[in-house]
């Protein structure tokens, strides 16, 4: 997966101001109970995530099940509203726009989700859920869109004879190019992938990863890709950040990452990859227990609780991410 | 292990459907209790269509030397005790059943669209109100609501839909709430929204078309209880008025008086409630399954 043909393309601007930054963003979802709905707790999905995104480059973004990764896919797009944060988009601060202004940003940033099978309206026809955008934009009608929808289809690799096709009679791999399609439409300049290829049969998921760089070289995108599978992250990125419920532990370029992992965590979860080779041995850093809850998060350091090194420091007081290495942020009191 | 006619099999499947005669073939052989269930439907809808043409009597002629005749070779189904004769009153009565059936079917169907969305949709105050006031309605029978409204509104073909057709909305509602409640959560409904859809347009364009499927197979369901409601609300007195034959004023007309003398007055009008309703659900059944986008080819 590492050929140098197939890495991804260096991005163009690495110093120009970033098609994405977002800086401080939370995102606590009330617990309610009883008869009132009163506030009980908070669930702190998000709490407190700062990232820059450049124009061409493409941001992993990895951690557990439930650390808050597709939150940050979500809250970015303002699909669920922030709690606190800026999200600025151009130098625009998008997080306090209304709606109708939000609309035009809308255009900019666009989103392809996990499962190739509720992400598409069962109901509509593969031509309209990709020219739907086109339409509600106002962008094209008529005759020019059903060039524009024939002109996706074919940038993503399926035939414009399939216009007319329902959903289901797709396979899961087209399906997502559907879905990618609909998020070029508006020819944005970030597209957040949730999981884009998890739930995707290994073949396919190269073919969907090559597709997406294809396209990020065409077009210049930016991407923010939520994954878990850090063999696809190192192969899709150019840098990555590493979430532990809610925050950002570590946040650096792909090659210091994996070559040389700061936080306790980052080492943790990559010595957990498997190494197709059955004679290299490796020593396996093995966690304990299971990551706490969200709802009442451990004080100081997230991870001192299941942390082999945690210190009397690290249960009082919240590490900063820090700039370890030029480029390198690590939040972590040991380092 | 016996052999695979493969031609068979996807004979069977549909692989060879062309045109639209065929592909009805292919359903009804797939759906026979649907297609029995259309054929009565259809027949219902015929008769009631062209009642003036097929009717072989005037329906409103009295005749006192036809009284309380036998079905015979003119009067196949007999006659009442007025002379007229049933099998015209039936099939004049069929227009009625239709009219009160689909009509109050229409508008429960579209007032409990606009609610059970709205309620979906919008949550919070607005949905807590809207569904304990259909709390209330469903602890109330179909026929008894019914019954108070038509006494209210007075006997004409109108007030009979509109008596029918808001105890009705409260089902509907209910079915597109909880479709609206999971659907608004789908990943297809987030894109609609990250592509700049107003909230209206990803209501009507993108969950409403997907709450179709449960409230066509509910919408026939509820034209067989609008049919039997009508006729029950004719039976008490409280339906469409003379001098419009319906099936259940019919009924109630000869039930106590004729049932041992003339029980022709009595077996058919009841054998046509039985067979509208029992019609329009078997086709309702089969509908479900034929609608469903999956099963399309």
């Amino acid at each position: 997966m590492s050929d140098a043909s197939t890495s991804p393309a260096q991005p163009s601007s690495a110093t120009a101001a970033p098609v994405l930054k977002v800086n401080g963003l939370k995102k606590h979802f009330p617990v309610k109970k009883g008869l009132l709905s009163r506030t009980v707790g908070q669930v702190y999905a998000v709490d407190g995530v700062s990232f820059e995104i450049g124009a061409g480059e493409t941001l992993g973004l990895v951690g557990e099940s439930g650390c808050g990764k597709s939150t940050v896919g979500r809250t970015v797009l303002r699909l669920i509203e922030p709690t606190a944060g800026e999200i600025e988009v151009d130098g625009v601060d998008i997080a306090k726009l209304d709606k109708k202004a939000l609309r035009d940003y809308r255009r900019q940033m666009q989103i392809i989700f996990q499962d190739p099978f509720s992400s598409l309206n069962p109901r509509m026809s593969a031509g309209d859920i990709v020219g739907e955008p086109l339409m509600v934009h106002n962008i094209a009608q008529g005759k020019d869109r059903e060039d524009m929808v024939a002109q996706l289809f074919e940038r993503v690799g399926l035939r414009a004879g399939q216009l007319t096709s329902l959903p289901h009679q797709f396979s899961g791999g087209q399906r997502q190019r559907i879905g990618i399609a609909r998020a070029l439409a508006l020819n944005p300049k970030l597209i957040v992938g949730d999981e884009p290829v998890s739930a995707l049969d290994v073949s396919i998921q190269a073919q969907v990863i090559n597709l997406l760089m294809d396209l990020q070289n065409e077009l210049g995108l930016s991407y923010l890709f939520i994954a878990h599978d850090l063999a696809v992250v190192e192969h899709i990125s150019h840098r990555v950040a590493v979430m532990y419920l809610g925050r950002i532990v570590e946040y650096t370029d792909k090659k210091s990452l994996f070559k040389n992992p700061q936080h306790p965590y980052t080492e943790a979860l990559l010595s957990a990859v498997p190494i197709p080779d059955p004679e290299i041995k490796r020593e396996k850093v093995i966690l304990e227990g299971d990551v706490p809850s969200p709802i009442n998060p451990p004080s100081g350091c997230h991870f001192h609780t299941r942390c082999p090194y945690a210190t009397e420091q690290c249960r009082v007081e919240t590490p900063l991410l820090k700039e370890q290495a030029p480029g390198h942020w690590v939040s972590c009191h040991l380092r | 292990m016996a052999a695979i006619d493969h031609q068979k099999e996807l004979n069977r499947a549909g692989a060879n459907v062309e045109g639209w005669w065929q592909h009805t073939v292919h359903l009804a052989r797939r759906y026979p209790l649907g297609a029995i269930g259309a054929v009565m439907v259809f027949i219902f809808v015929m008769a009631a269509i062209f009642a003036d043409v097929v009717a072989p009597h005037d329906p409103l002629q009295t005749s006192a030397a036809h009284s309380l005749n036998a079905p015979d070779g003119s009067m196949v189904f007999g006659a009442d005790m007025m002379g007229r004769d049933v099998l015209s009153r039936i099939i004049h009565g069929a227009r009625i059943s239709l009219a009160v059936g689909i009509g109050s079917m229409l508008l429960g169907g579209i007032i409990g669209v606009v609610i059970g969305l709205m309620s979906g949709y919008l949550l919070g105050w607005f949905d807590l109100i809207t569904q304990r006031i259909i709390d209330i309605m469903q602890a109330l029978p179909l026929l008894v609501m019914a019954l108070v409204m038509a006494a209210a509104l007075g006997p004409s073909l109108e007030n009979t839909i509109i008596a029918i057709s808001i105890p009705l909305v409260p089902q509907v509602a209910r079915v597109v709430r909880s479709s609206t409640l999971s659907l608004r959560e789908m990943p297809f409904v987030e894109a609609a929204r990250a592509g700049g859809m107003s909230e209206w347009r990803v209501a009507v364009r993108h969950v409403l078309p997907n709450t179709v499927a449960p409230l066509i197979v509910l919408g026939t369901a509820q034209l067989g209880s609008a049919i039997l409601t009508e006729a029950s609300l004719s039976f008490l007195g409280l339906g469409v008025p003379e001098p419009y034959p319906s099936w259940g004023r019919m009924l109630s007309e000869s039930a106590a008086e004729y049932v041992r003398t003339a029980p022709w007055l009595v077996i058919f009008p009841g054998v046509a409630i039985s067979a509208a309703v029992f019609g329009t659900n078997l086709m309702g059944d089969a509908l479900r399954d034929i609608l469903d986008p999956r099963e399309r080819s």
